[in-house]
This record gives structure tokens, sequence and C-alpha cells, in this order.
């Protein structure tokens, strides 16, 4: 009798539990969808009312779009070339800088380790306005340059390309790869750098979409209209010229999320196994 | 046995540390040493100036922290912003943790879950900043339609125009930004807990709620730990969605003008003050530093300490000893 209360239980408990999380799911579909479904409705079907069928407008909003000088295709461009770069600089450089901890043995070694640690959690913030005056200085605002090269040093990603390292590499590969005569850094490039293919490429996804994202710093430094990047482009579609234009500001913003909709369906099961590595790592 | 050779390997250490380093040197270090020196000068304005150490070098950060009643509101709402979107995140993702890592429960479709529940993360903040601002706009967005069509409401509301309503929604986009992100990294956590404990918990005839207290959340210390901080660093560098949200950024009357919005909007905006968004700047980074050192010393290992106190107690009673002979 006991029993037959407690599967009641369990039953009744169950079913406010989907109904919980299919509420939720429907709360993380929802905005999207209807951003989705605006893109393609006149403003004044949007003015008249919610709807979550899609209709027959979207080259019209296209055009407006268009009309207001919103290059999604330069902006998609620039956006690509940083993030791209980025991502392909701080993975390189972070693995190298993380087998540099692993492998050698130097003197300042553990010192150098602290020190990643205590600056992963320096807000960009704090050093934004002295980088800013100092790439003025160099001429290089309005250039991809300040964007790209920082990424060489990515506290974070060496901290977890480190762990990545302690728990897979064995010290035997290194010292066998001496033996057959090849160099260090040949060692690290040929042999070491594909053994790492699943750490990279978890630390790519995240380093290319947390760069694509990123409004702070293109914010400050880029302000040549050819040089927006699309996050740039975003926070122009709520200026005054689009405030009776509903249409293409969906429009503008579906444009802007759609890459990473597509990124993210095809590679979510590696994403979330990539944000479960990131908080387990002690 | 003598190793083979006299190759000493450490200087690659230093040779393949080396970019990283002069990156960091160039391109983080120097702009944070030049940030706090801009905050004891007179720079300011978009014409280039000589610039000088001001007669008093605190002047910067005395005007803000004493006669700048916008930076005190950004200071207060970051926090205010950043305290009312991780309470009811944490509660949730813990919430979710606990019915997902349940094995009598056995929820169904875990992965599809995850993958919806996380899925605003990857979005552009920018996006989902424009997008929510015009899903609440007044009269005709789709959320006044929407509460109206449910009757929860009987005339469009200017969600945008109340502080308290503003200040919400900024809130709650950053809490639906974030909940799957942090539901994720507990069930990963609690993954990684020994299965002897969960065992051990059922034997001794421990009940749902019980094991989760007493066994769950206290393994998870770490990762509620790494949760917290990595949480409240970002949450103190909450930019992108104050920033664009409400125009003018920060408004409505400065309820969600956060420190990083009043930053920008010192040093790109109107005057061009540099010095003061740089004081500005290092006070953001002096509270970050102190918190961060705070919690770390707050969630150390108490296990560990309690150790070492025994080992202390222990020495004293062995000289005590000693010395009573």
């Amino acid at each position: 009798m006991a029993k037959l209360e407690s599967t009641v239980g369990l039953k009744f408990n169950k079913t406010i539990i989907y109904i919980v999380c299919i509420g939720l799911a429907l709360l993380s579909i929802l905005p999207f969808w209807i951003m989705f479904v605006n893109a393609t409705r006149s403003t004044a079907e949007i003015q008249s009312g919610l709807s979550l069928l899609p209709s027959t407008h979207l080259s019209e909003n296209w055009d407006v779009l268009r009309g207001k000088g919103f290059d999604a295709f330069r902006g998609f461009l620039n956006s690509f070339i940083i993030s791209a770069s980025s991502t392909a600089l701080s993975v390189y450089f972070s693995s190298l800088t993380a087998y540099a901890i692993v492998v050698y043995n130097w003197k300042w070694r553990q010192a150098f380790f602290t020190f990643i640690l205590c600056v992963m959690l320096i807000p960009t913030q704090a050093s934004a306005i002295g980088f800013y005056k100092f790439m003025y200085q160099l001429h290089l605002n309005n250039s991809f340059l300040p964007l790209i090269l920082p990424a060489i040093a990515a506290p974070a990603m060496v901290f977890f390309m480190r762990q990545y390292l302690l728990s897979t590499l064995s010290l035997e590969i290194v010292e066998a790869s001496r033996i057959d005569g090849s160099g260090e850094f040949a060692t690290f490039n040929k042999i070491i750098l594909p053994l790492m293919t699943p750490a990279l490429a978890t630390q790519a996804i995240f380093a290319f979409v947390a760069s694509w994202n990123n409004l702070f710093m293109p914010l400050i430094l880029l302000t040549e209209k050819s040089k927006y990047t699309l996050p740039i482009m975003v926070s122009l579609l709520r200026g005054d010229i689009y405030k009776v234009e509903f249409g293409s500001i969906y429009m503008g913003l579906a444009l802007t999320a759609l890459p990473l909709f597509v990124i993210y369906f095809l590679l979510s099961r590696y994403i979330i196994a990539g944000v479960a590595l990131g908080g387990v790592k002690e | 046995m003598r190793r083979k050779g006299t190759i000493n390997y450490s200087k690659y250490g230093y040779i393949f540390s080396m970019p990283f380093i002069v990156v960091f040197l160039v391109f983080a270090l120097y702009p944070t040493l030049y940030t706090a020196v801009i905050g004891f000068t007179d720079m300011k304005g978009v014409i280039p100036k000589p610039v000088h150490i001001l007669d008093n070098p605190f002047q910067n950060f005395k005007e803000l922290l004493f006669d700048n009643p916008t930076f005190r509101t950004s200071l207060s709402n970051t926090f205010i912003l950043w305290i009312t979107n991780f309470i009811p995140q944490i509660a949730l993702a813990l919430l979710l943790t606990a019915w997902f890592t349940n094995r009598r429960l056995n929820v169904k479709g875990q992965g599809m879950f995850k993958v919806l529940l996380y899925m605003p993360n990857i979005i552009t903040a920018s996006t989902i900043a424009v997008l929510f601002s015009t899903l609440f706009a007044y009269p005709m967005g789709p959320v006044n339609s929407l509460f109206q069509s449910l009757g929860w409401i009987d005339a469009p509301v200017q969600f945008l125009q109340d502080k308290n309503t503003a200040r919400g929604i900024v809130a709650f986009i950053q809490f639906w930004m974030w909940y799957g992100n942090t539901m994720i990294i507990l069930i990963a956590g609690v993954m990684g807990i020994n299965p002897a404990l969960f065992e051990a918990a059922a034997i001794d005839g421990a009940s749902g709620l019980q094991t989760f207290f007493r066994v769950t959340l206290p393994s998870l210390r770490t990762i509620m730990l790494f949760t917290l901080i990595t949480s409240m660093v970002g949450g103190l560098q909450m930019f992108d969605i104050p920033q664009l949200f409400i125009t003018p950024a920060g408004g409505p009357d400065n309820a969600t003008m956060t420190t990083s919005v009043f930053i920008y909007g010192q040093a790109f905006k109107g005057a061009y003050m540099y010095n003061k968004a740089a004081a500005a700047s290092m006070i953001m980074f002096v509270i970050a530093g102190v918190l961060a050192a705070l919690m770390f010393y707050l969630m150390r290992d108490r296990s560990e300490a309690q150790i070492r106190k025994k080992l202390r107690a222990q020495k004293k009673a062995a000289k005590a000893a000693a010395r009573g002979v």
C-alpha cells in the first residue's frame, strides 16, 4: 500500500518536472521563434498583433534593411575574419604555453602558472581605457589587429590546456621523439598538437563564439563603417532610423543570429560536453 | 645510471611561453598600468592635449566615490542586477540538477532539454538585448499583445519606462541566458561525485532530500565556488545587455546603468573623460580582486584547514610536554 502511494507520488512529481522542463524549453525557443517569424512579416502585421506563423514579406524587409545601409555581408565577413584569426592564434599559442608548463622543468614554471591563475580573473574593462589610448597612439584603431593579436595570451585557455595535457600526455612520447631526433618545436607541432585535437576543437568553438559575440572592444576601437562587426551593426538597429520599421529590425537580428543557430545545432553535443568539462576543472 | 647527453631542455620552457608572455605584457599588463596612470591625470577630450598628473592625484577617485551619484548608482545597480539574476539562477540550476541526476526519477529527454535550456547562452548578447527591447515595445510589442490576450494586463504597459520593470527585465535576460550553463556545470559536478557516497547514503536509509543536502551539495562546493566567481566577474562586466536594451543606455533614470556602461559613457560619449573612466575601471578592478580573494578564503577546503589546526594543536601539546619534562 505504502509502495503504491509512493509510485503515485513519483508519477505526480514526474508530471510536474516535465511541465516545468517543457515550459523552460518553450521560454528558450519562443523569443527566437518570434524573431524569425517577425522577420517575414510586414511592420503593419507586426503592429497588429502576435503571430507564430510566418508571413510573406521577407524580401521587403530585406530591401528596407539594405536601404538603411545594413550591410550584413560586410559585417559577417569582418566578424568572421576577426573571430577565425583570433581563435586560431589563441588555440595554438595556449597549447604551446601549456606544453611549456607541463613538459619542461624550468625555474619559473610554478610562478608562471600561479600568475596565470591570478590574471584569469581580471575583467577586460579594467584595462580598456589604457588599451584604447595605446592603440590610438599606434594608429591601430580601425584595425583588426588589436582585436586579434591579444588572443595569443588567453590565460583561461592555457589553464584548460594544461589540465588536458596533464591528464592525457605521457612524457614517454616526448622522450621517444627526442631519441628519433625530432626537434622540440617539431615534436610539438607534429606529434603533440594532433594528440590534443579534442581539446583544441572544444576550446576553438568557445573562443570563436566569444569573439563573434564580443561587443565592448570592437565598439571602442572600430569607428569606420566598413570595419563594423555584426554586434556593432546590431547595436545600430536600435537607432532612430529604424523606429517604425519593426520588420527590418527583426530581419537584421535574425540575420546576425542565424549563423550561431546553425553552428549550435550542428555542434550542440560537443558544446554541451565542453561546458560540462569547463566546470569540472579544479 | 647517468642520463645520456647533457642537453638541457629547460630553456624550451622559456622559449615556448615567450609569445604568451610578450603579448600579455604588451596587450594586457601595459594597458592595465596605463589605465591606472590615466586615473591620476587630467586626460580628457577627443583632441590629444598635454596630460598632467593632478595636483591631488586621487582627485578622480575622490570625485567618483563621493561627489558622483551616477557612479555610486552604477555600482549598486551592478550588484542588484547581479544578485537578482544569480540567486534564481543558482536555485533553478540546482533544482534541475537534482531532478536530472536522480536515478529514481529517470527524467527522459535530458539531452534535448540541456540543448534547449543552454541555447540562449550561445546567441550574441547584443542581438538578445535588441530583440528583448523590441519584444517589450510599447504599445504593440509581442509581450504586450500576449499579456493582453491572456488577460494579465488591461492596457499596454510601458515596460522600458518604469525603473522596476526595466531592471527586472535586464536581470531576467541575464538569468535566462545563464541558468542553462550553470545547470550543465552542476550536473557534470554531480556526475563526478564518487558513486560509493550515494550508495552508502542509500544503505544508511537517507531520503532523497537528505542525500541532496548532506552528500550532493557539500561535494559540489568547489564547483559552486567556480560558478560563483565566474558569475561574479562576469556580472561586474555586465555591458552588452544594459548598453543596448534601452536608449539612452542605462535608462530609465539610470536604473539599468551598470559600472561598465558608466565607464563606456564617460570615455566615449559626451566629454570624453578618459581620466574618470580609468579611475572607475581601477575601482572595479579592486572590487573584483577583493571579492575573488574573499570568496577563495571563505570557501577554501574546510577539512584541510581543520587538519592544519589539529597539527598545530599537536605541535603545541608536544612543546608543552617537552617543557613539562
